[in-house]
């Protein structure tokens, strides 16, 4: 994997870190727990047909400044800034889990933003029958087998990049954990359910299906309440960072949701 | 010299296979497992002793707030000080304190403190702890990204209620009210002396410094685990060019007494294990919520051994031996004389002025909290009373109304039946 372009964009006057790679049309993608400490495969296969463009959401690794956002709204008006930032002026949208969550905010409040909208395990909603699992009540040490099925993924995955300063890499690291749950403390209830009807773009719902933070039944409730067309595909032995966990599995099906 | 009696009011039936058959004290321990008429007597044997202890002689009685928790009865500790109020004349009322940003508004810490502040005539200390991450993050489900931020915000508009003479508006980032204006307003002015408890952060040491505020460490691990910390704090006192005057600084002190150190220890020993044992089992879980401690005081955990101890001490993964809790003075264990005289090395070596100190801990009984409390009174406190004294003012301490002029409770069922 050739490294992605990198640039930068000032939101709420913090910079944050923007990847490109890839040529073709724009697919901008907005990243879940962890952000993307480094490129990922998933990432690299979709940049084989489209021009791939990652912001880096505020608190996540590449920016900073989560701690001037306090409400949905602030988080809303800072994606909405980080995409503009971005340059994307139309497109199609993916995001994962906590950008999944936002992602899916952009479409239903900025409906003729979005062209095509791809969420893979989104959060954002709350039913007290399945509920999200309580990322940050648990167990140290477990969060690699909660949120994959390939934890020596995580592991490298979150592993210092190359040239990284070793006393700097683990606040980076709970920096992103803790702008995760500014937006999502205490249940990960954004009461996303009140805004999905303002979807009106085709959408794509990509889900784990050993998700173990967010139960794939949520598809449904997404695929329901959307107003768009949306299809769901459930994707075997992935969990809730499903595009970490099967990647070409993930990549193609994206591919083929956005031909 | 400052002795002050503190009470954690535990729930002292917890069964002996707790630590076995339970995830965690606090947070999630199971509701079953309290019996409100255990309850009933447990709160009034409770506050039997904190009476007893402002009877006796001590300078303040202290309680202090904790949610869902087994071994910290108070959800509101101002329940209990209101109580003391009335059943107290001359001791300060030490509230250990409130959490500032679990309350919407805010405003009803600054009522609820001028309460009783008027009706103890001036005898409180307002104490402001951030809380713990079991406490305001999971029990009380706060953001632990913005917890801080909250307290702050949440201490200026107190701060602004108690001492601005003209209603005000308040526009605040997490608050909004369009009229402040506090009835009662508290009776010390400008307002009752604040104490900050606060673990071993820089940035909680500045902002003591900066306010003029005593910082407080309340750990239950004893002066020789609380050492490093106290250093730290005095080290960033100099650093910051404040005085070394005794009285910046509160320390919390489990102690035992009795005629003899076999006595003591033969005394003390089932309580403090039933404290350490299933007081402290909390499961890890619930320690470090995300953005609960700043970043820099999350580099300073990651290159210095002071604060790794201070972090490490939250929680308790083992339960601790008798042995290990007496001889890390965890509990300072011993006849009058030998805790004098280690109370004497503890203040002088921690430069504290305020001790307040645990003599009911885990589930000891009435009477022994009573023998404890009455021994330490005539024996000890004699010997500890002068320190500091000659050399330093306590200006953190509270200031009553004169006693001449301080009302008292009247029974007036009582006077009308003698008339």
């Amino acid at each position: 994997m050739s490294a992605p372009a990198e640039r930068s964009v000032a939101v709420n006057g913090v910079p944050c870190r923007i990847w490109e790679k890839g040529n073709g049309q724009p697919l901008v993608y907005l990243a879940g727990l962890a952000g993307l400490p480094r490129w990922t495969p998933f990432l690299d296969r979709l940049a084989e047909h489209r021009c791939v463009i990652a912001p880096s959401l505020p608190g996540f690794p590449g920016a900073a400044g989560h701690d001037t956002l306090d409400t949905l709204l602030d988080w809303i008006a800072a994606t909405l800034d980080l995409l503009e930032g971005a340059g994307f002026t139309g497109g199609d949208l993916l995001g994962a889990s906590v950008g999944g969550a936002l992602a899916a905010e952009v479409a239903a409040m900025a409906p003729g933003l979005v062209r095509r909208l791809v969420l893979i395990a989104p959060f954002g909603l709350y039913d007290a029958a399945m509920p999200p699992v309580d990322l940050w009540g648990q167990k140290p040490g477990i969060l690699p087998t909660l949120l994959t099925t390939q934890p020596d993924t995580y592991k490298a995955f979150t592993a210092p990049p190359e040239g990284a300063d070793a006393n700097e890499w683990p606040i980076i690291q709970s920096r992103a954990n803790e702008a995760a749950a500014r937006l999502l403390w205490p249940l990960a209830d954004t009461r996303l359910a009140r805004r999905l009807h303002r979807i009106r773009c085709a959408t794509f719902v990509l889900w784990g299906v050993d998700d173990k933070v967010l139960s794939p039944r949520y598809a449904e409730r997404f695929a329901q309440e959307i107003a768009g067309k949306t299809t769901v595909r459930l994707i075997p032995g992935a969990g809730h960072l499903a595009d970490l966990d099967a990647p070409g599995a993930c990549a193609e099906a994206v591919l083929a949701a956005i031909q | 010299m400052k002795l002050m009696w503190f009470h954690l009011m535990p729930y002292t039936k917890l069964p002996d296979n707790f630590r076995q058959r339970h995830n965690s004290v606090w947070v999630d321990i199971p509701r079953s497992l309290f019996d409100p008429e255990i309850g009933h007597r447990l709160y009034n044997e409770f506050m039997d002793e904190l009476e007893y202890a402002a009877a006796v002689g001590f300078d303040a009685v202290c309680v202090n707030e904790h949610h869902a928790n087994g071994y910290g009865l108070m959800p509101s500790p101002n329940l209990i000080a209101s109580a003391l109020a009335r059943r107290t004349s001359d001791t300060a009322l030490c509230i250990m304190g409130n959490s500032l940003a679990l309350y919407n508004p805010p405003t009803r810490i600054a009522e609820e403190m001028a309460m009783i502040d008027c009706i103890s005539g001036g005898r409180l200390i307002a104490g402001f702890p951030v809380g713990t991450p079991m406490d305001t993050c999971y029990a009380y489900g706060q953001n632990p990204s913005q917890l801080r931020q909250r307290y702050h915000e949440a201490h200026d508009l107190v701060l602004e209620a108690w001492t601005r003479p003209e209603p005000f508006a308040f526009n605040g980032r997490f608050n909004q009210l369009r009229y402040v204006n506090i009835w009662p307003h508290p009776l010390q002015k400008p307002h009752p002396p604040i104490w900050i408890p606060g673990g071993g952060s820089v940035e909680t040491w500045q902002w003591c410094a900066a306010m003029d505020y005593v910082y407080c460490y309340l750990s239950y691990f004893g002066y020789k685990a609380g050492r490093e910390t106290m250093m730290g704090f005095w080290r960033e006192m100099e650093r910051l060019g404040k005085d070394r005057n005794p009285y910046r600084a509160g320390f919390l002190q489990f102690v035992g007494v009795a005629e003899t150190r076999e006595e003591a220890l033969k005394l003390y020993k089932e309580p403090a294990e039933y404290f350490y044992g299933r007081c402290l089992h909390v499961d890890p879980r619930y320690a470090m919520p995300p953005g609960y401690a700043s970043e820099a005081t999350q580099r300073l955990r990651i290159t210095s051994q002071v604060t790794l101890a201070a972090q490490r001490s939250a929680v308790m993964t083992q339960g601790a031996s008798w042995d290990e809790i007496v001889e890390k003075g965890f509990v300072i264990i011993g006849s009058p004389d030998e805790v004098a005289e280690q109370l004497r090395e503890v203040a002088a070596d921690l430069n504290v002025g305020h001790l307040m100190l645990l003599q009911q801990f885990g589930n000891m009984e009435r009477d022994l909290a009573a023998y404890n409390t009455r021994l330490f009174a005539e024996q000890v406190m004699p010997q500890l009373r002068g320190l500091f004294d000659d050399e330093w003012e306590d200006r953190w301490w509270p200031k009553p109304l004169p006693k001449a002029t301080r009302a008292a409770p009247q029974a007036l069922a009582q006077r009308e039946a003698a008339e």
